[in-house]
């Protein structure tokens, strides 16, 4: 692998570059040394896998905004589209009495529906912001509360306990001694290092976002590849959905809502600029282990539920004022 | 000789609409190998939009374009288009946030699948040193200078292939020496068989670079003509559609005993300028001239108040307003055009009325309140007065063309009368008759007996100004009276005595 090697040191500018990626790396450390001063247990692999698990899914709507946000759009509907698209799949599956349609459709034709549910809602989205020409922030604005409607609605805003087992799979399996969820989570992660990193079509997410003119100047077809963001952002958000409702064995009324803030908060505090052409996946990435360690430090601590919050937000400034410092350019 | 035979680009007949303005009206031109061909008009005189046809990024209604006697590929083609014209756009197409080796191979990164990051690099290391362009490939492209950006612009569309080059408006931004680089390697590319299209609004430049000139007005060809047989004369008259007159700075003497209106002592901001002495008389009006890193324009946002001086004083009026405040600087009397009118000189989806009142707003009404009717009166009192070309006072500034917004600028300027006016390239990217207007009305506030510092990196600007104060390295290093010849003053700007 020379490529990753020159990738590090192709010179003064991308180096730096690569530091500001990487911002939060000392603030990573720091939650880690704090927190095994908190609590003996923190620095056991059991915890730290148990940290990785809880966040993969939230780590995988982090990836899809990361994406929307590097090719300068916005999308808001990805929190409710991680509880209405498992919920709406298994109601296909599972019979009228625990809930369901009643159409009793085979098992495991469930996550493949609940994937094109995500799709379906990234390429609406997508239609109204391209073809319509409206701004990604009203639209997934409105979708967010559409679509999550939809689920409670559909559900009657009730919980689906009763869910087929192949459903459950993958957020509960471990394969190889860790969490499949992990196992996922990372694969898509180097998937999307790797695609923003060495691919032209995500290299391409860099130039629209950057400059949307100069990238269609430039002979990229920038309406379809935003149109392919905002959908693979859609299938990841569902697949997050999917890990979430094994994690848990349940899809409540309220799975996914209030996440969009933290996924906003692990993207933006992990280098990515909500003003679009800059940041990394692996920034984002980041973004969202120091989201995972902080929560699981409080939790460790005791801190009591309705103090949490506050704490939460504090030190999401606080590491935005670490980054800042420390990459020192303006945040956007 | 048919104009095919040696035509590198031929658009015929073309018509262009865009909802009910017509952009281009059956207007053409034809460009030889080897040319430097300067398209020139005034705004809205469908230059942008026969850029944006020649390179591919728009159909035209009616009429076609021929590259070497060859229909145009098709609109989808950009690789085909690519190898046949390359474009410098007056908006830069640089992608701050990548590197420059990756805004040069923007979209064409790598031949396979896999992009090889040290190949790059090395491939675009070659590309910039292949013309003579001293730029690490690998530095942020986000860190050059505006004069950097473009020589990577320019080495960008050289590696597609073409030999057709459209460089638009592309030293509006630079400085003097800056340009005279830039003519340096246009002159080097056209002994190497490059053909190149020039648009500029400056007509002294199209007679220092250019073969031939072509001439647009009101979206139609003038006239096509061989520069040196177009004298500069006709050249105007061409774009304006009247016979010029020779822009003429109005005589005007100061009265030496007029009051100090605008006074500086020991002025320095670390880094930008030091030691600046400078006084304004009324009615005088007087020149900042320097290159891009004299320090003219800090100076001159020092004395508005947008940036805070290190050390020094400065007085309006004879009041001294806090250091770096503008609220109070306006208070004390004193207008100003800011550099960038875009940023700081408008508001675009505020009405001409709106914006150009907003200094007085506190005059249009009682408690806070604006009374709209007597914004309209002062509105519609300005625009007459500066001449603004528009439906009327509710008209957002962000629909005019680059001259009248200006206008609006300087009617904010001038708004509540004041007794010192600093004004900071007032005339870059506007039109000559817009040009005279804005300049004339500065000599207006200056008869009425304001004191104005004027910095343009136009000389033709400063002939307005009863002195010249050159800036060299921060420092002011030479005063010239009235009737300064353009060599002396670019001379002394250079730091060449």
């Amino acid at each position: 692998m020379s490529d990753a090697r020159t990738l590090k040191r192709p010179g003064a500018g991308l180096r730096l570059g690569r530091f500001r990626d990487l911002t939060l790396v000392p603030v990573i450390i720091v939650l880690l040394v704090a927190g095994s001063f908190v609590d003996p247990v923190f620095l056991t692999p059991g915890n730290l896998t148990n940290v990785l698990q809880q966040q993969s899914a939230l780590a995988l709507v982090v990836l899809a905004e990361a994406l929307i946000l590097i090719a300068g759009k916005f999308d808001l509907s990805l929190e409710s589209t991680v509880g209405m698209a498992p919920a709406v799949a298994v109601m296909f599956v599972i019979p009228v009495s625990a809930g369901g349609f009643g159409l009793e459709i085979p098992a495991a034709l469930a996550i493949p529906l609940c994937l094109l549910i995500g799709a379906a809602i990234g390429a609406f989205n997508g239609f109204l912001i391209l073809r319509f020409q409206l701004s990604a922030f009203v639209v997934t604005l409105a979708m967010l509360i559409v679509v999550h409607g939809l689920q409670l609605g559909l559900t009657g805003g009730k919980s689906l306990f009763a869910l087929p087992e192949s459903f459950l799979y993958l957020g509960g399996a471990v394969w190889l001694g860790l969490p499949a969820a992990i196992w996922i989570t990372g694969l898509l992660f180097a998937a999307g290092i790797a695609a923003l990193g060495y691919f032209r079509a995500g290299r391409s997410l860099y130039a629209i976002g950057g400059n949307a003119d100069a990238a269609k100047a430039a002979g990229i077809r920038v309406d379809r590849v935003l149109w392919v963001v905002f959908i693979v952002g859609g299938t990841l958000a569902a697949l997050a959905g999917v890990l979430e409702t094994g994690r848990l064995g349940g899809i409540s009324a309220n799975q996914g809502v209030g996440w969009i803030f933290m996924v906003f908060a692990a993207a933006v505090i992990g280098g990515v600029s909500m003003d679009g052409g800059k940041g990394t996946i692996l920034g984002a990435l980041t973004g969202v282990l120091v989201i995972g360690l902080v929560e699981n430090i409080l939790t460790l601590k005791g801190v009591p539920g309705e103090w949490k919050q506050l704490v939460y937000g504090a030190i999401i400034l606080v590491a935005l004022m670490i980054s800042r410092l420390a990459g020192g350019r303006a945040q956007d | 000789m048919t104009s095919t035979d040696s035509a590198v680009v031929e658009a015929r007949g073309i018509t262009k609409r865009f909802g009910p303005t017509v952009a281009l009206d059956n207007a053409g031109l034809t460009i030889r190998a080897g040319e430097t061909h300067a398209l020139v008009g005034r705004n809205g005189a469908g230059k942008s939009t026969l850029v944006s046809i020649l390179t591919g990024l728009q159909r035209p209604d009616q009429g076609e374009v021929l590259f070497a006697g060859r229909p145009a590929p098709a609109l989808a083609d950009r690789d085909a288009w690519r190898a046949r014209v390359a474009c410098v756009y007056q908006r830069s197409t640089i992608i701050p946030a990548l590197t420059v080796a990756e805004n040069l191979f923007i979209n064409r990164q790598t031949e396979g699948r896999l992009i090889n990051w040290r190949a790059l690099r090395t491939r675009a290391q070659g590309v910039l040193d292949q013309y003579g362009v001293d730029i690490d490939a690998g530095s942020q492209a986000g860190d050059l200078s505006v004069e950097q950006r473009q020589l990577v612009e320019i080495a960008r569309a050289l590696s597609f292939g073409a030999r057709f080059i459209i460089l638009d408006e592309p030293t509006a931004q630079l400085d003097g020496p800056a340009i005279s680089r830039l003519f340096e390697r246009m002159r080097a590319l056209r002994e190497q068989g490059v053909t190149m299209m020039f648009i500029s609004h400056h007509l002294e430049e199209v007679y220092e670079v250019c073969q031939t000139v072509t001439v647009f007005r009101d979206a139609k060809h003038v006239i096509t003509s061989p520069v040196r047989d177009l004298p500069h004369d006709a050249l105007v008259a061409a774009m304006t559609g009247e016979a010029a007159v020779a822009f003429e700075a109005r005589a005007r003497k100061v009265d030496a005993k007029a009051p100090v209106v605008l006074a500086v002592s020991g002025l320095g901001l670390a880094g930008r300028f030091q030691d600046v002495d400078l006084q304004v008389r009324g009615g005088e009006i007087v020149g900042l001239a320097g290159s891009g890193s004299s320090g003219k324009v800090g100076l001159a946002e020092s004395l508005v108040g947008l940036r805070r001086p290190d050390t020094g004083t400065i007085s309006v009026n004879g009041t001294v307003p806090r250091p770096g405040d503008v609220p109070s600087t306006l208070k004390a009397g004193l207008g100003f055009v800011p550099q960038d009118r875009h940023h700081e000189g408008f508001v675009p989806l505020l009405s001409i009325g709106e914006n150009a009142t907003m200094p007085i707003a506190h005059k249009l009404g009682r408690f806070g309140t604006i009374s709209s009717s007597r914004r309209r009166s002062r509105a519609e009192g300005m625009i007459q007065q500066l001449d603004i070309k528009t439906t009327g006072p509710d008209q957002p500034v962000g629909d005019l063309s680059g001259g009248n917004a200006q206008k609006v600028v300087l009617a904010r300027a001038l708004s509540d009368d004041p007794s010192a006016l600093v004004v900071i390239n007032p005339t870059a990217g506007v039109d000559i008759k817009a040009k005279r207007a804005l300049l004339g009305s500065v000599e207006d506030a200056a008869a009425r007996g304001a004191g104005a510092v004027l910095v343009s990196d136009e000389l033709d600007d400063l002939r307005i100004c009863d002195r010249v104060l050159v800036m060299f390295h921060g420092r002011v290093t030479k005063e010239l009276p009235r009737g300064w010849t353009d060599s002396e003053l670019v001379a002394a700007m250079e730091g060449i005595d």
